[in-house]
């Protein structure tokens, strides 16, 4: 890619005639069942079934989004979470679904500069935001210095919460709140790491906090 | 997630007549989105109303005026709530995670739906969720649920810290309507569960939180939280506290206590409130005030250290009001 990545407008219509968001469901606990094509063809009809009971309900919507500083043009069915238009439609899948339900801050991205759970916010809602995820941290070859802390403290075992947890160090960087590491404790509560990485994520942000 | 149209209010009539029209108000959406994955929640129709202008945060007089769309973290940070409203500052940072706080309008934290684990339970009965079908908590696991104001319909313990805190500060909410504007206190704002446990709130159809108005008082200053809970961050609690206290010249002339964890809605704590005029601000005030709170308290089979927990948890937030400077 020789352009300048800012001045890309990347049509996404076409996402519309890609199979419902829901191909892959999620059980009510979370639980992902995407374990074999069979579930997922379960899946998928029951929901066209529920879809054909109101025939104009749930109408596709225009979005603009602008991620990583690409500006998109999306149809957007309603019910997509941010989360699901990062990993699903635009292929984006540093941004990691954990939970589903707001609970573990693994999909936690940047929109307007604040950290959110884009698990729990819908798309529409965001006609015009700005959204940054891990990918669009580092500058080209050099790593973010949060990202660049992570690996020097190894705050990360298996890895899946990682990019939740280095947008949400940003952001609890960004808001003044990285000053301890009780302070650290506090403000990345949101954010859960079953492997236990829990003191290599506090030192790396404590140590990125005094370098940005 | 069943499919739902989505509409875009720009005003507040609009938004009105949409959700009379059978639309339901979605702003930060962390509740609502959640349970509409679930399905327990089915809207056919969403009105987002976060481009409404309700996102300010104004001192007006002596009170504090707070749009309904303001998000929880402005208003714990906002420099006017930190000087006349510490406590609402503190309350609010003991609840969520930074990013629901970050995304999570204080109107509907007020109308954040009940954390029972039954009530997200499709094949469970819950008479919040599908009216008549019973209560699954009542002889289930219910060591996080209420001991005041249950009935044999519910005991879904009400979650939201903050309603706790504007309950003890006597806060109001401005609502507007098909039928027009008023005021009710954010006491008066719930209902207890009684036979009609799906009815959580007393707004009527197609009413707007537009603002919430938190009135100045000699006791905002000296007003703490405590929120007793299973880990220290990021939890529902298991017994809150706010209080608040007038002191003069040694004496306490006025006490304002709310608790949560352990009410189908924010609770007021009269008796002990009525306690605590006339005494001094001491230990042995505060606990014997604490013993008024457990007036009619209706343990169940698990959440009897609930019974003890909360005048622990009064005596102590009522040491830590009256410990401010």
């Amino acid at each position: 890619m020789g352009q300048n990545p800012h001045s890309r407008a990347v049509d996404e219509h076409e996402t519309a005639s890609l199979p419902p968001v829901d191909h892959f469901d999620f059980s009510r606990s979370g639980v992902p069942l995407v374990s074999g094509a069979a579930v997922a063809a379960t899946t998928v009809t029951s929901r066209a079934t529920k879809a054909a009971s109101g025939p104009s309900r749930g109408a596709a919507v225009a979005v603009q989004l602008k991620i990583n500083g690409v500006v998109r043009n999306l149809s957007i069915d309603p019910r997509q979470s941010i989360l699901d238009v990062l990993r699903e439609t635009l292929d984006l899948t540093g941004t990691k679904k954990g939970c589903n339900q707001g609970a573990c801050g693994a999909c936690t991205v940047l929109i307007d500069g604040k950290r959110v759970n884009s698990c729990l916010t819908l798309a529409v809602m965001h006609e015009g935001a700005d959204i940054t995820t891990i990918e669009g941290l580092a500058q080209g070859d050099e790593l973010h210095p949060l990202q660049a802390a992570f690996i020097e403290h190894e705050g990360f075992q298996c890895g899946y919460c990682t990019s939740g947890q280095i947008m949400s160090g940003v952001g609890c960087i960004a808001e003044g709140h990285a000053h301890s590491p009780e302070e650290i404790q506090s403000w990345m509560s949101g954010n859960i790491c079953r492997c236990g990485a829990y003191p290599g994520i506090v030192a790396a942000i404590g140590d990125a906090a005094g370098r940005i | 997630m069943i499919p739902f149209d989505f509409q875009k209010a720009t005003t507040a009539n609009e938004a009105i007549a949409a959700a009379q029209a059978g639309g339901r108000f979605i702003a930060g959406g962390t509740t609502l989105i959640d349970l509409m994955r679930e399905e327990v929640e089915k809207p056919e129709r969403l009105v987002d109303i976060n481009s409404l202008p309700l996102a300010y945060i104004r001192p007006e007089g002596d009170d504090l005026v707070i749009g309904a769309l303001a998000r929880m973290s402005e208003v714990a940070a906002h420099a006017d709530v930190v000087r006349l409203q510490p406590l609402l500052s503190e309350t609010l940072l003991e609840g969520a995670s930074p990013q629901l706080r970050n995304v999570a309008s204080i109107g509907g934290n007020l109308l954040q739906r009940a954390r029972c684990p039954y009530f997200r339970m499709l094949d469970a009965p819950c008479n919040k969720r599908a009216p008549g079908s019973g209560c699954a908590a009542i002889d289930g696991v219910n060591a996080g649920h209420a001991v005041l104001g249950t009935s044999d319909a519910c005991v879904a313990a009400h979650p939201s810290d903050l309603a706790v805190s504007l309950v003890a500060l006597g806060a109001t909410l401005q609502v507007s309507g098909p039928d027009g504007d008023r005021t009710l206190s954010v006491e008066d704002l719930y209902r207890l569960p009684g036979e009609t446990p799906h009815l959580e709130h007393t707004l009527a159809h197609g009413e707007l939180i537009i603002e919430i108005r938190v009135p100045s008082g000699r006791y905002a200053r000296r007003a703490r939280y405590l929120k007793v809970r299973d880990r220290s961050s990021y939890e529902f609690a298991v017994v809150s506290a706010a209080a608040a206290l007038d002191i003069d010249g040694g004496i306490i002339r006025s006490a304002r206590i709310a608790c949560g964890g352990v009410g189908t809605k924010p609770w007021r704590m009269r008796a002990s409130e009525q306690a605590l005029v006339g005494r001094r601000p001491d230990r042995v005030a505060f606990e014997q005030a604490a013993q008024a709170a457990l007036d009619g308290v209706r343990p169940l089979s698990h959440n009897r250290h609930k019974v003890e927990l909360l005048p622990r948890t009064i005596a102590r937030a009522l040491e830590m009001a009256g410990e401010v400077a």
